[in-house]
């Protein structure tokens, strides 16, 4: 399986991306620059997080616009699985990918620690390694994940089971403790804390390595035929 | 030329948490009377003259970008200038 990770001026977890996928999870990756009109050779999606465009406006608003961008919808629309983690996920949001939008965190503060998530669904093609309502220990980095959507559309995450990752103890005032979501065709996650600052229990936890290889497992058995 | 003044505002609905902040630190320095701060962005933009209508433009590039129709909402002043 090969994977695109974006790259935008002010993305700052790409090599950690790059990483993940390369060393931990043993898949092909390429860095893939915010201006690339191509995607139709990767089989995977990943937007890392940082600063797209200094966050200038709003998070993610400006790159939400770059050329690449079209091309994610493309394939998002194709069904391929697409991931944005942090600012990843704030600009899925901004294109209208996945439904809400971020507020500051409540405190106000940048918050950098490892949290809690409860498994809420493990049905996803990117959770289906975990268990039903296992805990994991992910870490969050962001100033902004405080999650925000209509009440209509809370119900419809909560009706179509598109909550996929809560907040144990919730760090930003997120609506509903929602860490992360799916969109309705469960191919396109959006999460605010970081799976691949989690792939060695060196760096504290190898949590988030379950993810990357959910997502490849899901993608062997949709397009690998057994000779 | 025009000069459009967009102002963006949070939602009511939604909680803003630096207005709130504000609110309290206002309380702090004793102002009993602040019943409630909302935060919000100010921005100025010049437009040249074009066939298109004023009207729809702005509110094209404000809702497409500006402001995020999700948890915010916007409104703005045009005023007809003089190039210089």
């Amino acid at each position: 399986m090969k994977f695109a990770v974006i790259v935008f001026p002010g993305s700052n977890c790409d090599i950690d991306m790059y990483h993940a996928v390369k060393d931990e999870l043993g898949e092909e990756v390429e860095y893939v620059w915010h201006d690339t009109d191509n995607l139709d050779e990767f089989d995977g999606i990943l937007l890392p997080g940082g600063f797209s465009y200094g966050d200038y406006l709003r998070t993610g608003a400006i790159a939400r616009f770059s050329k690449v961008m079209k091309e994610v919808i493309k394939a998002a629309e194709a069904g391929k699985p697409v991931m944005g983690v942090c600012n990843g996920f704030q600009i899925l949001l901004e294109a209208g990918l996945l439904p809400g939008a971020m507020r500051r965190n409540e405190t106000l503060s940048f918050i950098c620690k490892p949290v809690e998530l409860k498994v809420e669904n493990n049905e996803s093609i990117f959770t289906g390694e975990y268990a039903q309502g296992q805990t994991i220990t992910i870490p969050v980095a962001h100033g902004e994940g405080n999650y925000y959507c209509d009440e209509a559309t809370l119900e419809q995450l909560k009706a179509n089971n598109q909550i996929v990752f809560t907040y144990q103890q919730n760090p930003n005032g997120s609506l509903a403790d929602i860490a992360g979501i799916i969109n309705e065709k469960g191919n396109v996650l959006g999460m605010m804390p970081h799976p691949e600052r989690a792939v060695d229990s060196l760096l504290g936890s190898a949590d988030g390595l379950k993810m990357f290889q959910s997502i490849v497992k899901a993608w062997r058995e949709a397009h690998v035929v057994k000779a | 030329m025009y000069k459009v003044k967009v102002f963006v505002t949070l939602r009511e609905s939604v909680l803003d948490p630096q207005g709130k902040a504000v609110t309290h630190s206002l309380h702090s320095l004793n102002y009993p009377e602040v019943a409630d701060v909302r935060i919000g962005k100010y921005m100025e933009l010049t437009l040249e003259k074009s066939e298109r209508d004023i009207d729809e433009v702005i509110n094209e590039i404000c809702s497409k970008l500006l402001a995020n129709p999700v948890i915010e909402d916007y409104r703005y002043e045009v005023e007809e200038c003089v190039a210089q």
